[in-house]
């Protein structure tokens, strides 16, 4: 069985090549390339799957969830500019793909037993647009 | 190809084990717990797969599916309180992610009923029990 919680975080960022020039970087990236950042509310929803305990009747307790979400990606992310704020984005470009990659990175030591393990990391940019990724 | 239709309903319950004592309940459930219950705006979305029909161009009668839908499970859940008042729930703590094995089984139950000669197959159950909480089980994984 998959269960799923969705957390939001806002956050700012630029994609951009560091070494690029800035006509390749727009070349590339378009307005996100724009250097003076730009921001989105994201949507993270993240899909664990595991067997229901046959006494409590849950997979995991959601409470325990949602503290490793705020702890690993809200609070980190959260109204930040990502580019100087948050590791690894000083060194990679910031695009939702890495993000969802540095979030999968960040929460898959929490979901990692026996009994539940990450399955998916879905993060929308924006309502029409989303990454999926399942660690691949 | 995969169809899906959404179908809100309201209820109650309470998470509290017959198999732990009342501070281990309070301990796993925290406020879920509360004796008196306590309720929410689910969303039920069953999926069906097939191929859509040559000639009517769908996967499946989504007329014949609300009636399935209906008569399988929202007559007997809604605006009810889970832990009294759906039997097959009755020696379950109505946890979402038992609700939706509960639900699945409903609806396997009818479904030949309401389809008999369709191709279309029920592929998945998922249950939002908030926004930000849902619960999914394929057909077949039980």
């Amino acid at each position: 069985m998959l269960i799923t919680r969705r957390v939001e975080f806002s956050a700012s960022h630029r994609c951009a090549v560091a070494s690029w020039s800035d006509e390749k970087n727009h070349e590339v990236f378009g307005a996100d390339a724009n250097p003076y950042g730009h921001g989105h509310n994201y949507v993270l929803e993240v899909t664990l799957s595991g067997h229901v305990d046959e006494v409590t009747g849950m997979i995991v307790d959601l409470k325990d969830v949602k503290t490793v979400l705020n702890r690993e990606v809200v609070e980190v992310m959260d109204h930040r500019y990502l580019n100087a704020e948050v590791k690894p984005f000083d060194e990679i470009v910031p695009t939702t793909e890495n993000i969802a990659r540095e979030i999968w990175r960040r929460i898959v030591p929490h979901f990692s037993s026996d009994r539940v393990q990450l399955h998916e990391v879905k993060l929308y940019e924006t309502e029409n647009l989303y990454v999926e990724y399942r660690g691949e | 190809m995969t169809f899906t239709s959404r179908y809100p309903f309201s209820a109650s319950h309470r998470l509290h084990s017959k198999q732990l004592s009342e501070d281990e309940n309070w301990q796993v459930y925290g406020r879920c717990n509360n004796p008196f219950g306590h309720g929410h705006n689910y969303w039920l979305e069953v999926t069906v797969s097939g191929q859509p029909d040559a000639v009517t161009g769908m996967l499946v009668d989504r007329t014949k599916l609300d009636a399935c839908v209906q008569e399988e499970i929202l007559s007997r859940v809604r605006h009810t309180n889970l832990n009294e008042q759906v039997p097959e729930l009755r020696d379950l703590v109505p946890t979402t992610e038992n609700v939706a094995f509960v639900f699945l089984d409903f609806l396997k139950q009818g479904w030949a009923k309401h389809f008999p000669m369709q191709q279309a197959r029920l592929d998945r159950v998922r249950i939002y029990e908030t926004r930000n909480n849902r619960f999914e089980i394929k057909a077949n994984e039980v």
